[in-house]
């Protein structure tokens, strides 16, 4: 048997204990939280996926995409200016912004199905609140040393070494906050160019603003209020308890191993006493983020970053116990444990020696997550949802127009009656050049008995067919009159249509107007 | 309630606000200091917000706000960035002439939008929102033009008006009253109004209508035509096409001749500026029908 005496019981306590227990004033300081390095699995996991999270955030603008001499070769570039947005292989114009607002779906549901399935994963590992956070302490550290030696040094009075370590922290962050806050811009054009202006005071002020403004709540929201976002400022701690289930993977402490807590167990056993697995080191407590005892049950503050397992698992290495005595679990799983633990009531103490054999094995009864839990109504109607939406957006995608033709008939007047009898109305006609080449449309009148058409600013005769330069990338406006001899004028409103074609790539669209006559 | 009579949740050990709702209490959680923080800033705001801006309602008026910031006075400074910003198309449609204008695309987008803008405000009340005027107000959209249509004649007649004496360079002419002033007897009348009916292709007397012709030759047509197709530089109205000012029934026409309604227009060359008619008649001419 190990040493167990050799766990250092951590002089940490959650910051909530104080309101779980007293009446409150009207307001509550904030305590500070220092929290404690972790190492493990998850904490490995966490880093790796800070290093995606931030290198796509700050690369992404920087890649380059060729689509030609008439388009930006901006891999990822969001024109607000020209209203349009580029990703990759894929040019958006305003229109198709259903592209997008299904994304957001996509992103909804996708949230809903991975909360079913295991909890906040979205607030531990990916929130930028979390990663930006992570990234803040990891430069606290870097300065003023683990946890102890930063309680130490926020006790000690101002001496010029600890002012030197708060500017360089200060100062480090600001750095961050000023680049987070700089990347951001650069979606919103041609990031070389804007690098280049920005550097030398000749950018539009918007992007000073833009940068000034993410910077202040980069270094507000990542350093100082870190928790208190989460906790305070954060909706989806309100929402998520309706995303849960009693089979979605929560961080759950595990009473029905780990209690009745209790430290020096050597000496404890000799005196009769059976502890549970808990050591009651505090290592959960000293390394969490948000500053809570994951041991007082499920709670509002927990963004479930599994620092805590980490925590836990190396002091039960070290014990000798199973790891997970904190572990991804279900609620079912952990009720079912439970009601073992207390031999068979739904209420009472906890024996741990309903819970393992005389071997020291977890006894039969005692169930762990199994990959099947996952599988269930809630989360196949999700993952059924968001990859319907996927297929149904890539369809659109992949069969979408880059040809179209819009058509506005004149109101008033509705037509005209010329000097010859015959009839006229007025349209505006939009083609939309959807690519990033000038191609010649032909616009076609096609349905109206005797019907031409003529086109201000076209120098041409009237007839049913005209060919369109349109700029690479544009709309192209024409204001277009069509008229139809007197004696083929039927009475009321007569269909055609206005046909876009463009050889080369076969495109087409048809618009399907009306053209109006007297009753 | 008092502090010896504290409720405290049994399960999260909470003071309740005492309030209750169907069983369910309200938690009495302490905010967090900075949000109180928050609060109190907000209050420092306001108060310098009251003193920077409009605010204190008073007996005849609000206080003034030492920044001096009214909206009439934003609004006269967003007016005079706009002017600005137009200044430099108007100057340019200023230099140019007319035909000029019609041939530079950017001018033309300025001034099909700038004439169109001043068309609503000065011509609507005439010739309708659309142009398409009604009777005894010309439609400007369609190809017929009693004075002309190439831009030049829509300047000329904007500028000067039709039938409006202050301006010497006026559009003017005047047609007899044939009944009223017994040039005419009530049969010729008749019948060259169904002469007319005949040149314009509408169903007529063909009788009557042969007999007009020869009036209608004396009488008419050196101000409409020998077959009717208008004089524009008299003025005189083509007659023998599909659109009628007031109207083309035989009575209608009969009317005319007898008792000659006859349209007056202002002129807008001193009162809008050279520029403004340019753009009007720009966007007039673009209607559909300009020569």
């Amino acid at each position: 048997m190990l040493d167990q005496t050799a766990v250092e019981k951590l002089d940490v306590e959650a910051v909530n204990k104080d309101a779980k227990q007293n009446a409150q004033p009207l307001y509550a300081a904030r305590k500070r939280i220092h929290p404690k390095r972790a190492q493990g699995t998850y904490r490995r996991l966490k880093w790796i996926i800070m290093a995606v999270t931030l290198g796509i955030y700050y690369i992404t603008p920087w890649l380059r995409w060729d689509r030609g001499p008439h388009a930006p070769d901006q891999a990822v570039l969001i024109d607000m200016a020209n209203r349009r947005f580029y990703f990759f292989f894929v040019e958006i114009w305003p229109q198709e912004f259903i592209f997008i607002a299904g994304l957001l779906v996509m992103a909804g549901v996708g949230l809903f199905l991975i909360t079913s399935v295991v909890g906040r994963a979205w607030c531990g590992y990916t929130c930028p609140q979390t990663v930006w956070t992570d990234l803040f302490l990891v430069v606290e550290r870097f300065f003023e040393g683990d946890r102890n030696a930063r309680i130490k040094l926020d006790q000690e009075p101002w001496t010029g070494s600890k002012i030197t370590k708060k500017v360089a922290k200060h100062s480090t962050w600001l750095i961050i906050a000023v680049a987070t806050g700089g990347a951001w811009i650069f979606y919103f054009a041609d990031a070389p160019t804007l690098a280049y202006d920005f550097a030398t005071g000749q950018a539009p002020f918007i992007a000073y603003a833009t940068v000034a403004v993410l910077t202040a709540t980069t270094y507000i929201f990542g350093g100082i209020m870190r928790e208190q976002v989460c906790i305070y400022m954060c909706p989806w701690p309100r929402i998520q308890a309706a995303m849960l289930d009693e089979n979605s993977l929560v961080v759950t402490y595990n009473d029905w191993r780990g209690e009745p807590r209790m430290r020096g167990q050597k000496k404890a056993k000799a005196q009769g006493l059976v502890p549970g697995d808990c050591v009651d080191c505090n290592a959960c407590v000293a390394v969490c983020p948000t500053g809570i005892d994951i041991r007082d049950g499920q709670q509002l503050e927990c963004i479930t970053c599994a620092l805590c397992i980490d925590a836990c698992d190396a002091v039960m290495d070290k014990v000798g116990h199973e790891r997970g005595l904190i572990s991804y679990a279900t609620l079912a799983d952990y009720n079912n444990n439970m009601r073992v633990a207390m031999g068979g009531e739904n209420s009472g103490t906890i024996d741990p020696s309903n819970v393992r054999d005389q071997n020291g094995k977890f006894v039969d009864a005692i169930r762990g997550f199994k990959w099947r839990e996952m599988l269930r109504p809630r989360t196949i109607i999700y993952t059924a949802a968001w990859a319907a939406i996927g297929v149904a957006l890539l369809i659109a995608l992949g069969t979408r127009d880059r040809l179209e033709v819009n058509v506005l008939h004149d109101r008033n007047p509705v037509f005209t009656t010329l000097s010859d009898g015959s009839i006229r109305n007025g349209y505006t006609v939009k083609i939309l050049n959807m690519v990033a080449e000038p191609r010649t449309i032909t616009l076609t009148l096609d349905g109206l008995p005797g019907g031409v058409m003529a086109i201000n600013g076209i120098d041409a005769e009237p007839g049913t067919s005209f060919d369109i330069p349109v700029e690479p990338d544009r709309l192209r406006p024409l204001r277009v009159f069509v008229s139809q001899p007197r004696d083929m004028v039927a009475p009321g409103s007569t269909p055609f249509s206005f046909i876009v074609e463009e050889g080369e790539a076969g495109e087409t669209d048809i618009y399907n107007a009306n053209f109006e006559a007297p009753e | 309630m008092a502090d010896d009579q504290k409720d405290i949740d049994a399960v999260s050990g909470v003071e309740t606000t005492g309030h209750e709702w169907d069983g369910i209490k309200e938690l009495n959680n302490p905010l967090p200091r900075w949000w109180l923080w928050t609060f109190y800033a907000t209050i420092v705001w306001t108060i310098g917000y009251t003193i920077a801006y409009p605010a204190w309602p008073g007996i005849t008026g609000a206080t003034a706000g030492v920044l001096g910031w009214s909206s009439r006075g934003q609004l006269a400074e967003e007016m005079e960035a706009a002017k600005a910003e137009q200044a430099v198309y108007l100057s340019r449609i200023e230099e140019a002439d007319i035909g000029a204008v019609a041939t530079d695309p950017e001018l033309v987008q300025f001034a099909v939008a700038g004439g169109s803008s001043a068309f609503k405000v000065y011509c609507v009340q005439c010739h309708g929102s659309g142009a398409a005027g009604g009777e005894g107000y010309p439609n400007l959209n369609d190809d017929d033009w009693i004075w002309g249509g190439t831009l030049e004649d829509i300047a000329w007649t904007i500028r000067h008006g039709i039938r409006h004496e202050p301006d010497l360079d006026t559009r003017f002419n005047d047609m007899p009253a044939y009944g009223r002033d017994q040039i005419l007897d009530r049969d010729q009348i008749s019948d060259v109004a169904w002469y007319v009916r005949q040149i314009s292709g509408q169903e007529h007397d063909a009788e009557a209508a042969a007999r007009g012709a020869e009036t209608f030759e004396i009488e008419c047509s050196s101000c409409h035509g020998i077959d009717g197709e208008g004089v524009p530089e008299l003025g005189g109205p083509r007659i023998n096409d599909a659109i009628w000012l007031y109207g083309g029934s035989h009575a209608e026409i009969v009317a005319q001749i007898n008792n000659p309604q006859m349209g007056v227009m202002p002129a807008w060359g001193e009162r809008l500026g050279e520029t403004t008619v340019k753009q009007l008649a720009v966007y007039v001419h673009q209607l559909g029908g300009g020569q």
